[in-house]
């Protein structure tokens, strides 16, 4: 479960969350959208631990990321949008090492690294630097070592991006079959085709705020939509009309 | 098709430049300008003074004077040309393959020539602004003392100038020809290379100067041999000389304009040959230096010699600690300075055993234990600047992955804990080696030999734990090179603070060891007195606030770091 409560980051006089208050509880897959510079990652990255909230707070599974940060942590598989990872371990190495920030070692955990690099097709460079993985190799490492603890929760920001289309189809069904056995994810991306596909719930953002909330059906309901794809209500609660502008202007110059 | 200004190429440095002065202000950051200031003005005047003092004395001996004078100036600039070749070696790596702004400068309809002289205005800034800042007090000394007037100034920039493109040339199309015929999967790795040829120019440098000459006049046959040595100029193609010449000719009033317009001319030609090998080989290079590695690591040397041992401790912390171990001997930038620790070292320990002190007739007790006492702080020096080069950067290496550190459950605390230890271990081997070998070889009581392992100890711990500290308090995260860490404002920092620990508790064992000294010199019993333990207290605590305090303030950094 991913609750928050009153979240607000300010950086200088510029609000980038804006007390915000959502509450993913397990067994769900929540999407949250929203334009570049919204709020979203800087959301997700408060929820991870690694900003602190101006206001408000975050609770994994009842605990307080900021207050009981450990325990918390313990919840919780992050993937965050860039995949940095150092370039001088091999992959099966940085699976260990993220296993063992987590206080894993052992036969277990060398059968579970043997598992994920055998899911996300990694096991023939297992033993090659990072350095020489391509983006979305990085991208399915970085996905296998927030899984390698077993988390309650996974927050993933744009998960789909440079994955192969086997490789998206892949992460889609861990994800439903996690949140299947109860586990709890809330997903940033722009690709609002998986959102409409896959999220039992959605949370659209803008600067800093929510504009909607809920099912997609509920969403459609609240602003009066009727049939409208997840597109035309995101563009219509997000300022469609300069879409549209832009489009003439490009359309214009080529 | 009109081509950008450089001023347009590098519009997003210079911006970049000053938008952090901006963010520093802004910060509150005139502390920062503050200590810049003192330190600046003290080091100026620090360097000034000794010089000043040198050459009123040389310009108080008859005919020999001026030529020691400009002996010493050519020196300096030989020197300083030696270490700006080797920094533009290493900047120029950075600078014309591996910065970020390359993709778009490469990939935009940029020219070839605009390109280069742009990063090699680049390479010649990020590389010669230490040694510009070092020249001014030395020339001003030269100025003041051989009245060169105001116009010196534009003079002495006019010598000065070519003598700093120059090596930013050479550099430049050092690496640039290393980069094309190195294979080219790892380019980094020439870093070691650039290592091995600064050890090797560092020797060298030391054979050409033979500066144990100059300090001793009597071991010439005669004074006209002295005065031919010092007339000879160390090469006369080298650019040092002639900006020498040129300095030392308007300062005597004997203006000679060759010097200035072999500078001058050389330095126009290089950067046009340098421009026409850029042409030809650039593209060339910068592809190869985009391909990536490709290593295979199979073994699980580290697990199981490291890690066996370090068993005993918990996971999160085992695993760090060999992550770091691994990650250090994977990375050539990092473990290619060793080589330079070495030479480091090695001049060290053959300057000891080069001193006078155990030759012919008896030395007095006192100078062998002054020395000693004075190792003791020398030795600290050169710990520092292993710390600078090892320990400093750990936390701004970890930069890129603080996401995961932060998003796992590994406690900050055990984070610097392995930094701190993997550091410390090695520097407290190599600073007991130090001390013991050079105590040895200056044959010192057994009293001095404990007191300086023990201080050597404390001070180890004081210094790593600064060298933590500070380089959480000055992080680096962008940094394309970790070999640059130390040279940033937070390594100067720290090098300042560091020097003035190591004062501090010299000046307080010192106290202590001049009791004993005396005891010795008066033949009288040696006592452990309240004094002496009070001044040995006094160090301790000094030393002890140095470890606590540096790796507290760093942790308190780190848990506000936010990505």
């Amino acid at each position: 479960m991913i609750r928050l409560e009153n979240l607000t980051k300010h950086y200088g006089s510029f609000v980038a969350v804006d007390d915000i208050s959502l509450h993913v509880p397990r067994g769900v897959l929540y999407g949250f959208l929203g334009p570049n510079g919204a709020g979203k990652t800087t959301t997700l990255r408060m929820i991870a631990g690694i900003l602190r909230p101006t206001q408000g707070r975050v609770l994994l599974g009842g605990d307080d990321i900021h207050r009981d940060p450990l325990a918390a942590k313990m919840r919780l598989g992050f993937i965050p949008d860039r995949p940095f990872v150092y370039d001088k371990l091999t992959g099966a190495e940085f699976l260990r090492f993220v296993a063992g920030l987590y206080g894993q070692e052992g036969e277990a955990v060398e059968r579970r690294i043997a598992e994920l690099l055998e899911v996300f097709e990694l096991t023939s460079w297992k033993d090659e630097l990072v350095e020489a993985y391509s983006h979305g190799m990085r991208q399915k490492l970085i996905i296998s070592s927030a899984l390698i603890h077993r988390p309650e929760c996974i927050v993933v920001d744009e998960p789909m991006v440079g994955l192969d289309p086997k490789a998206a189809r892949l992460l889609k069904d861990i994800f439903r079959q996690f949140v299947t056995k109860g586990g709890t994810v809330l997903m940033s991306t722009h690709t609002l085709e998986v959102a409409e596909a896959m999220c039992d719930s959605i949370a659209i953002i803008q600067h800093g705020k929510f504009v909607a909330a809920g099912t997609v059906a509920d969403v459609r309901r609240q602003h009066q939509a009727g049939d409208a794809s997840l597109e035309e209500l995101f563009l219509k609660l997000t300022g469609g009309a300069h879409v549209r502008a832009l489009l003439e202007v490009l359309g214009g110059g080529l | 098709m009109k081509q950008p200004s450089l001023r347009h190429v590098l519009q997003p440095k210079w911006r970049t430049a000053l938008q952090r002065i901006r963010e520093e202000r802004a910060r509150g950051g005139h502390g920062k300008l503050v200590i810049l200031t003192i330190v600046g003005a003290a080091f100026w005047l620090g360097v000034f003074g000794v010089l000043y003092k040198i050459l009123k004395y040389f310009r108080g001996v008859e005919e020999l004077g001026p030529l020691l004078a400009g002996k010493l100036l050519g020196l300096a600039l030989l020197s300083f040309i030696s270490i700006l070749i080797l920094s533009n070696v290493i900047t120029a790596l950075s600078s014309f393959f591996l910065a970020k702004d390359l993709d778009l400068l490469v990939s935009a309809p940029v020219d070839w020539l605009r390109l280069y002289l742009a990063k090699l205005g680049e390479t010649l800034l990020h590389s010669s602004w230490m040694v510009a800042l070092m020249v001014v007090p030395i020339l001003a000394a030269y100025g003041v003392i051989y009245q060169g007037g105001l116009l010196f100034i534009p003079y002495a920039v006019l010598a000065i100038v070519p003598m700093l493109v120059l090596p930013a040339v050479i550099g430049s199309a050092v690496t640039l020809i290393l980069v094309n015929v190195f294979p080219a999967r790892r380019t980094r790795d020439l870093l070691s290379i650039i290592a091995l040829g600064a050890a090797g120019g560092v020797i060298m440098l030391f054979r050409i100067i033979r500066p144990e000459q100059l300090a001793r006049p009597e071991g010439f046959r005669n004074l006209l041999d002295f005065i031919t040595v010092l007339r000879t100029p160390t090469s006369p193609f080298l650019p040092s000389e002639w900006a020498t010449k040129a300095i030392m000719g308007y300062l005597r009033h004997s203006l000679d304009p060759l010097p200035l317009v072999l500078l001058w001319t050389t330095a126009a030609a290089f950067v046009t040959l340098g421009a026409l090998l850029h042409r030809e080989l650039f593209a060339q290079g910068f592809t190869k230096a985009q391909e990536g590695a490709e290593r295979f690591i199979r073994g699980g040397f580290w697990r199981w010699t490291i890690g066996g041992v370090l068993k005993p401790l918990p996971v999160a912390k085992r695993e760090f600690v060999l992550k770091d171990i691994k990650l250090f001997f994977r990375d050539t930038t990092q473990w290619s300075q060793l080589i330079l620790l070495a030479v480091l070292v090695v001049v060290y320990v053959f300057n000891i055993k080069a001193l006078p002190l155990h030759r012919g007739e008896e030395v007095t007790f006192f100078y062998v234990t002054l020395v000693s006492f004075l190792n003791l702080g020398l030795a600290g020096f050169v710990l520092a600047s292993i710390a600078a080069r090892f320990i400093f950067p750990a936390v701004s290496l970890e930069g890129r992955q603080m996401w995961l550190l932060r998003s796992s459950p590994l406690d900050l605390r055990a984070l610097l804990w392995s930094k701190y230890w993997v550091g410390t271990i090695p520097l407290l081997v190599l600073a007991l080696i130090l001390t013991g070998v050079t105590n040895v070889l200056l044959q010192v009581t057994s009293f001095m030999m404990i007191m300086s392992m023990v201080a050597m100890v404390a001070l180890t711990l004081a210094i790593s734990a600064m060298a933590l500290g500070f380089g959480a308090l000055y992080p680096q995260f962008e940094t394309e090179n970790a070999a640059q860490i130390p040279t940033s404002f937070g390594g100067l920092v720290f090098m300042m603070a560091t020097i003035a620990v190591l004062g501090a508790v010299i000046v307080a064992l010192w106290q202590a060891v001049h009791a004993y000294v005396r005891a010795v010199f008066d033949k009288q019993p040696v006592v452990i007195d309240a004094w002496m333990i009070g001044w040995f207290a006094v160090a301790a605590v000094i030393c002890l606030a140095a470890t606590a305090i540096p790796l507290r303030v760093g942790l308190k950094k780190m848990e506000s770091f936010e990505f």
